[in-house]
């Protein structure tokens, strides 16, 4: 059946009905930015929205192509260096959420964006860290936006750069990081999230359309979901309306 | 006084040597791709060189054979794809690069480190990472009034920084607007450095708006004065960022043969960034950035 959506126009979607008016948001370039944006648009006009390039309070005119868009610049509340946006903002607990994205992402929500393979001769160079690390210690919530496929969601990661709900065993309590970690992966089948005891990321929301097996059979793991899995719409006429005509026309990130 | 205003070539021969540790800082925004084709074109060698995002002109430094370490924190081309010098170098072995690798408020924290004078910085991060494992630089250090457990890098003291600006006086002191990066921790950081300008303005433009100064003459060892020095990155209120160039070197430095064509065509086959642009006449039309001012203020007591 021909769907009148995209899967990334469900995932920023689903991403933008996660935050909530006057929520201060870290935000990434791609299905992060749209979905920072889409809330601003709709349910969230008070939505801070701070990047790591120093901008804070951005109301970017036109679709950032990369984090240091000079349109995130014009019209923000404050430009503040670099060093401020990780010590006074980040470090200091001020971001309530923040998203992130990667090569590959554990059963813990830990991801790789480093190397696939072997640090020292990688199969694939990825770019590193960015800000991510810090993101996932700091951030009083963090949201994972991935598509699913048995390679990005793989039983052992190649290298951890940001961390999770378990890192080696370890809770993050024991390893004395203040925000929450990743509470949810948003993925283009349905939504995982992480359990308070395990750790674990289990399935709990299934998209329009598509079936546990489908989704089990493209994770790595062996996944657990929720008795009941609850539904998820799929993207309001006004929803697309915003995302395909005033937020992404030239379907950079929209594929 | 005396005026530190010099020449691009001759910014580059007097301040950048073999062997030294370089940055060319900004943040997306500013970043001085003249002053890294003036090294290329120098041909500078067993270069250290460090900055949070390579970008692409530290992708061309790698290619040209002028780098043998990258310090770095986030090696992509942002909103674009790869930089395939960089990830031929770490994949392939070719050329030879080390590198030495944080995250991006590590580096930032290393460059506040070395601006402050001291031995390291303080940060609550990496818990659970490899970054630590694959760097064994970051360390850790126990407070002692909390007995928390901090991660810790050491200071980054460069040999030369190259930071650029909207505008200078003649002795170095620049202003900045738009995103400031780590602009001025790379430049207190430094031994040397070089400010490039869009416009040399006089002194009292920069005393009429003292807070707009990010770095004092007292730090500089010379003023270039280069429009259009960032091309293809940007300068805010100047002119965009040439985003199409950004997704043309996907394609470029994908085949080592068409990067090493570029070099030939757009750095040695040009003698300075005024020729570079005699050759591109379009990118004033196309990028020339609208004007949106802002009021001054009032400095008066």
């Amino acid at each position: 059946m021909a769907s009148e959506y995209t899967p990334s126009e469900m995932m920023a979607a689903v991403a933008a009905r996660e935050l909530g008016n006057g929520e201060v948001v870290f935000v990434g370039i791609g299905l992060p930015n749209l979905a920072c944006n889409l809330a601003r648009a709709l349910q969230a006009p008070d939505l801070v929205l701070i990047y790591e390039s120093g901008a804070v309070g951005a109301v970017p005119e036109r679709l950032p192509v990369s984090i240091g868009d000079p349109s995130l610049v014009t019209g923000s509340l404050m430009i503040c260096s670099m060093a401020d946006v990780f010590q006074l903002f980040l470090q200091n607990g001020k971001i309530e959420v923040g998203f992130l994205g990667g090569a590959q992402v554990d059963r813990y929500g830990n991801i790789n964006t480093t190397v696939i393979g072997g640090y020292e001769k990688p199969k694939v160079r990825l770019p590193g860290s960015g800000g991510a690390a810090e993101i996932a210690v700091h951030a009083q919530r963090v949201l994972i936006i991935s598509r699913l496929n048995p390679r990005a969601f793989p039983a052992e990661l190649d290298f951890l750069t940001s961390p999770g709900q378990r890192c080696k065993g370890k809770t993050r309590q024991e390893l004395g990081m203040p925000g929450a970690g990743p509470v949810k992966v948003i993925t283009d089948k349905g939504i995982l999230e992480s359990d308070p005891e395990s750790g674990e990321m289990v399935l709990t929301a299934l998209y329009p359309g598509v079936t546990l097996e489908d989704v089990k059979a493209n994770v790595g793991w062996p996944l657990q979901s929720r008795a009941e899995l609850g539904a998820v719409a799929p993207p309001t006429g006004e929803e697309l309306r915003l995302l395909r005509e005033v937020l992404d026309p030239r379907k950079l990130f929209l594929g | 006084m005396h005026s530190k205003v010099v020449s691009m070539q001759e910014a580059v021969a007097a301040h950048v040597r073999d062997g030294d540790t370089v940055v060319i800082e900004g943040f997306t925004h500013l970043i001085c791709f003249a002053a890294g084709h003036e090294i290329i074109r120098q041909r500078r060698r067993d270069l250290t060189i460090a900055r949070l995002t390579p970008d692409l002109i530290y992708d061309q430094m790698i290619a040209a054979g002028c780098a043998r370490k990258l310090v770095f924190s986030w090696a992509g081309n942002p909103g674009a794809g790869s930089l395939h010098a960089f990830r031929r170098a770490v994949e392939k072995g070719t050329p030879k690069l080390e590198i030495e690798e944080y995250s991006h408020f590590g580096m930032v924290a290393r460059m506040s480190a070395g601006a402050a004078g001291l031995p390291f910085w303080t940060m609550r991060n990496y818990m659970g990472t490899d970054l630590p494992v694959a760097n064994p630089r970051i360390r850790t250090v126990t407070c002692p009034y909390t007995g928390e457990v901090l991660a810790t890098v050491p200071a980054l003291n460069p040999d030369v920084t190259v930071i650029h600006a909207q505008r200078a006086d003649q002795y170095g002191n620049a202003q900045v607007w738009g995103l400031l990066g780590v602009q001025k921790e790379a430049a207190f950081a430094s031994k040397r450095v070089i400010v490039v300008v869009e416009e040399l303005v006089d002194e009292s433009v920069i005393r009429a708006d003292p807070n707009r100064t990010l770095i004092p003459g007292m730090i500089v060892d010379a003023v270039v004065v280069e429009p259009w020095g960032c091309h293809p990155s940007y300068a805010q209120g100047y002119y965009d960022r040439d985003n199409d160039f950004y997704v043309a070197w996907e394609d470029i430095s994908r085949d080592p043969a068409k990067l090493q064509e570029y070099l030939e065509q757009w750095v040695y086959g040009v003698k300075d960034r005024a020729e570079y642009l005699a050759r591109q006449p379009d990118l004033k039309a196309r990028l020339t950035a609208k004007d949106q001012y802002c009021e001054g203020v009032n400095y008066g007591f």
